[in-house]
């Protein structure tokens, strides 16, 4: 196997796997439910008057 | 007009970058005398010109401040308006000069005469100046103006920095001159949207780290406990950019003494990271970047929070992921390897989701007082550009399928996308959050809202039958470029394409026309509103400012 190849199918499959992983970690933090309190005051920052 | 009885004494930065900069004038003279040729020369000259001016604003500014700078005036942040309010201005000045070269632009394709034969204002040079105008210099000032307000109002904390935040406001507007004086003469690296040579580039370098050390420096300083979520945005846009311009920019030059440079890859490989590049600036520069300004200016304007700060999150990290592998469909059907174009395509495709997403929420901001569309010109003008965003966001990953960008691929269809986007989404956006920020740091009320109003609607028809003119121009030239007779001959030649698009690069030249009718409409309402008087100024705001360096 060329080294083009190698890297590529390292690349193709366990970079893949690896940036998905951290992709569906992320989401599924974002969307706990626990985090809904910390959201609602997060979004009222730009309309609160300093 | 120092009145402070506190003893004023030279600050290490401003010592530091004073001797920095007479330096690099020194070395710029060393190098206009060894110059390879005229034009770089000029440029060295412009360096040293520059440098010096630099340095004697530096003294100019110890004369005129005070000896202390508080971070806090009566218990509220002491903001730093000053490169808010020159960034924002310059962003006026370069849209206006940008898309009136490209109206010029759009007049030499139908009548081609106007180039008068002269090189400096022939198309080939006229062009990168009006890219880089419209999306650098205009969009990257509407980007650090915008971000250096925002920032500052979500951590409700200074700006970082003493000079910095200055050095990176002339020093970003410095590097335009550069880069498109550059053009007109000839100087260019023939990368689209990455043209300016290794010095402008590294000066830039420079700049961009500076911007963001001031940026993180910013955030690092909040009051505020979470990071609003434009500011991620903001971060997401200077770090890509960041990575994006070192990596494309890898390059030896011929000389000290030459403007010229050669990339250190080349053929495919050099084509593949410029489009890497290239697209990652549309996702990062034209694409982050502007949502920043979306979800801090519809909320603030509208008065509602976003929509969903969930669906904020999500959009960002869908967005992060998936912009940076959609590079190859700029190369469907070269040398680049198919599983490279397949993988282009995919993520293209796959990009409708947070796209979409993020215009949902940007729109459903509005639920519950859609009625502010009728009476505020503004606020209608950034939900305008959120719709063209979702159409622009539609449209091109349909053009990245390989069988459409068979047809869709070097014609005027590419043109008219890009400009859905840019004109539609960007510009509007910008106008938005310039028509809203304006009045806020200059404490002004805006002049006019008829005239926004004008504006609003010149400009959107304008966009219409740009972007019309250009769906038919474009399908018509695919659909000839591969009509065959029954022989198996080609049946039009090149020229009887270009004969065939003339009524439609009148028609574009007409929607151009528009478009930079109502920039100067929108120049003329923020000129009455500067010169009306000022608005008493809310406590903490206004005071103790730095006094622009010009």
């Amino acid at each position: 196997m060329s080294d083009y190849e190698s890297w590529r199918q390292f690349a193709a499959s366990w970079g893949m796997a690896y940036f998905a992983a951290i992709f569906v970690v992320a989401v599924i933090f974002a969307m706990l439910p626990s985090r809904k309190r910390a959201y609602d005051e997060a979004a009222q920052i730009p309309l609160r008057d300093d | 007009m120092s009145t402070s009885v506190a003893a004023k004494s030279v600050r290490t930065g401003e010592a530091g970058l004073a001797i920095v900069l007479l330096a690099l004038a020194f070395a710029a003279i060393f190098i206009t005398s060894r110059a390879y040729t005229g034009a770089f020369a000029f440029h060295t000259s412009l360096f040293a010109i520059a440098s010096f001016a630099g340095a004697a604003a530096i003294a100019w500014r110890y004369q005129h401040r005070e000896a202390e700078t508080p971070l806090m005036i009566d218990g509220r942040p002491n903001y730093n308006f000053g490169p808010v309010k020159f960034m924002s201005l310059a962003a006026l000045f370069w849209g206006l000069a940008g898309t009136s070269v490209g109206l010029y632009l759009a007049l030499e394709l139908a009548f081609p005469w106007l180039n008068f034969s002269t090189a400096y204002i022939n198309f080939g040079r006229l062009r990168p100046l009006h890219t880089s105008a419209v999306i650098f210099a205009f969009g990257g000032n509407v980007l650090l103006s915008t971000s250096f307000y925002v920032v500052q109002r979500t951590c409700r904390a200074r700006l970082a920095g003493d000079l910095a935040p200055w050095f990176v406001a002339l020093g970003y507007n410095f590097f335009i001159v550069i880069a498109g004086t550059g053009y007109l003469l000839g100087i260019t690296r023939s990368h689209e949207y990455a043209e300016p040579e290794w010095y402008a580039t590294s000066f830039l370098v420079v700049v961009w780290v500076t911007y963001l050390l001031v940026f993180l420096g910013t955030i690092a300083r909040r009051v505020e406990p979470h990071i609003y979520v434009a500011n991620w945005f903001y971060l997401a846009f200077i770090v890509t950019i960041a990575v994006l311009v070192l990596g494309n920019n890898t390059e030896v030059p011929v000389s000290l003494f030459s403007s010229k440079s050669y990339p250190v890859w080349s053929g495919v490989q050099d084509a593949m990271i410029q489009w890497w590049y290239g697209h990652n600036a549309v996702g990062f520069f034209l694409t982050a970047g502007f949502l920043a300004i979306m979800y801090y200016f519809v909320p603030k304007r509208a008065e509602r929070p976003v929509y969903s700060y969930r669906l904020s999150i999500v959009h960002f990290w869908a967005l992060i992921f998936l912009y940076i592998w959609a590079g190859p469909h700029h190369l469907h059907y070269t040398a680049l390897p198919d599983w490279a174009q397949t993988l282009g395509m995919t993520f293209s495709i796959m990009l409708w989701m947070p796209s979409w997403g993020g215009m949902i929420n940007g729109l459903m901001t509005l639920s519950g007082a859609w009625d502010k569309l009728r009476t505020d010109p503004v606020l209608r003008m950034m939900v305008v550009s959120i719709a063209f965003y979702g159409m622009a966001t539609f449209e091109g990953p349909v053009m990245s399928i390989k069988e459409i960008n068979a047809l869709s691929h070097y014609t005027d269809w590419g043109i008219g996308h890009v400009h859905s986007g840019s004109l539609g989404w960007v510009a509007f956006v910008s106008f938005g959050a310039l028509y809203c920020m304006i009045p806020w740091v200059f404490q002004r009320e805006l002049y006019s809202k008829r005239l926004v109003e004008w504006h609003f609607w010149i400009a959107t028809i304008g966009i219409v039958f740009y972007i019309t003119s250009m769906w038919v121009a474009g399908i018509m030239q695919g659909l000839m470029w591969r009509a065959y007779t029954d022989q198996g001959y080609l049946e039009y030649s090149f020229v009887e394409t270009v004969q065939a698009m003339h009524p439609m690069y009148v028609i574009r030249a007409l929607g151009g026309a528009m478009f930079v009718s109502g920039i100067v409409i929108m120049i003329f309402n923020i000129y009455k509103t500067l010169a009306s008087p000022a608005l008493a100024p809310a406590p903490g705001l206004g005071a103790a400012q730095l006094a622009p360096a010009e």
